[in-house]
């Protein structure tokens, strides 16, 4: 009897580890399609298949369970072509994130120790377009990107310091029930590197030329703009090695 | 007695297998040593991807190891930049002159895997005669040619089901894989290309 009582416990401690060990919650974004503010030469919708993203950012200490596991991509370890002297710059030692919050999400990470991260959990990055989808919605709708108040968020948060301090669902449950797409950190994308801004390729730039000049009125669509702009600027200007102390990410995965 | 024996039998039985399999482990472990062997931490040949080239051969990226690489990321169906691109790949090779020529490999990697076959490159090569042994075309899944570009800084992206925005960068790597040089954009002037190309190949 007691032998039994011991085994359905045991079974019981199981599953509830092999939960929490799950770390991360997923949910499903369903499939549609979207017009991008940047990235296509004739402004047409781009279709977006049915994927599974993660709720949260990474946190600190998911981070550092995966160091645990893979000591290749410690900071003392970490190869070189794989991230910069920056990467986890914050963290006090190999194994040890400091002061920082276990529920912050993790920073100063690469393109490469992102993917890889993803990579060990059967899961990816999310692809631009995929981020951009989930992340047009706000609490309420599926597309706000005309909403004032969902651009005047965005815009708030890109005034705000130091927001990588703050916890992971810290900030609103959107519409597919994600948090922190905006309002925490900035997110890699596996196809970053897919970005025109710099003037390398005149058709692809969009009107982002009309952002700074003679727009003395500031309307919905402006401050639309301007709030993907920055995200869209800030991709551009990044290199698979590089690392941000407020450029995170978050994994997704195919519908199998 | 009889089953005694068996017994030491079946014992020194499997302490002869333990010893094969820790002896297994151990030349395993060299064999991975030996690779990693001095490959600095900054050479693309720590990538971990897979490539087919234009005659369908498989092939991993350190297998360039000791030769003089010159990439340039392509797609063969484009109209618009990579005529020029590949022109200036063919010109730099052209005019490139070192007594190490034979060690300098000119890489072209397809950023359209799925159009791109083996086969497609092969046609590619020969229609713009750049079909001799220096030559090489490349293509991987969209995953490693993702990888491939972004430690290259070279950015591209589907614009439309057949084409292209990518970066005109012609990178060139040494010997051991560490990025050298780079020449970006279309019809600059490749002289500073050549002199480090052949600055490293007569360093060899």
């Amino acid at each position: 009897m007691l032998k039994k009582l011991k085994q359905l416990l045991f079974l019981f401690f199981g599953i509830a580890v092999s939960f929490t060990g799950y770390s991360q919650e997923m949910v499903l974004i369903k499939k549609g399609s979207y017009t991008p503010l940047y990235g296509t030469a004739d402004k047409k919708p781009v279709q977006v298949a049915s994927f599974y993203l993660d709720v949260y950012p990474v946190t600190n200490q998911q981070y550092l369970d995966f160091l645990i596991k893979n000591k290749t991509y410690t900071k003392s370890q970490i190869k070189r072509i794989f991230a910069d002297k920056s990467y986890l710059n914050y963290w006090k030692s190999d194994l040890d994130f400091g002061n920082a919050n276990p529920n912050s999400p993790i920073t100063n990470v690469s393109w490469h120790t992102a993917k890889k991260y993803c990579e060990s959990k059967g899961k990816r990055l999310a692809t631009m377009d995929e981020w951009e989808y989930a992340a047009m919605a706000d609490a309420k709708t599926f597309d706000a990107r005309n909403k004032k108040s969902y651009n005047q968020f965005i815009l708030n948060w890109y005034e705000t310091p130091k927001t990588y301090n703050n916890v992971v669902g810290s900030t609103f449950k959107n519409y597919w029930g994600v948090y922190d797409l905006h309002g925490l950190v900035w997110e890699w994308t596996s196809d970053f590197n897919s970005i025109f801004l710099t003037g390398e390729s005149r058709k692809d730039k969009g009107e982002d030329g009309n952002l700074f000049c003679g727009g003395a009125s500031v309307n919905a669509t402006d401050l639309m703009n301007y709030a993907a702009f920055m995200r869209y600027a800030f991709r551009g200007s990044m290199k698979a090695p590089y690392t941000s102390r407020n450029l995170g990410f978050r994994c997704a995965r195919d519908i199998k | 007695m009889k089953i005694n024996k068996l017994i030491i039998y079946c014992f020194c039985g499997l302490l002869m297998l333990g010893c094969k399999s820790s002896t297994k482990i151990e030349t395993e472990e060299k064999k991975q040593a030996v690779l990693t062997e001095d490959l600095s931490d900054l050479s693309v040949y720590n990538l971990p991807s897979n490539w087919t080239d234009q005659n369908g051969n498989q092939m991993q990226l350190p297998d360039l190891r000791g030769d003089i690489v010159v990439v340039a990321m392509i797609y063969t169906s484009c109209q618009a930049a990579c005529p020029r691109l590949v022109a200036d790949m063919r010109h730099i090779e052209k005019t490139v002159n070192s007594k190490s020529k034979s060690k300098i490999k000119y890489l072209l990697v397809s950023i359209d895997p799925t159009v791109d076959t083996p086969e497609r490159l092969k046609k590619f090569s020969i229609d713009n005669e750049m079909d001799g042994e220096q030559w090489l075309f490349l293509r991987s899944n969209e995953e490693d040619t993702r990888e491939f570009a972004a430690t290259l800084a070279v950015n591209y992206k589907k614009i439309s089901p057949i084409d292209f925005s990518h970066s005109n960068i012609i990178s060139l790597f040494n010997e051991n894989g560490e990025l050298i040089y780079q020449q970006e954009g279309l019809g600059v002037d490749y002289a500073p290309t050549i002199k480090a190309i052949e600055e490293a190949a007569n360093k060899l």
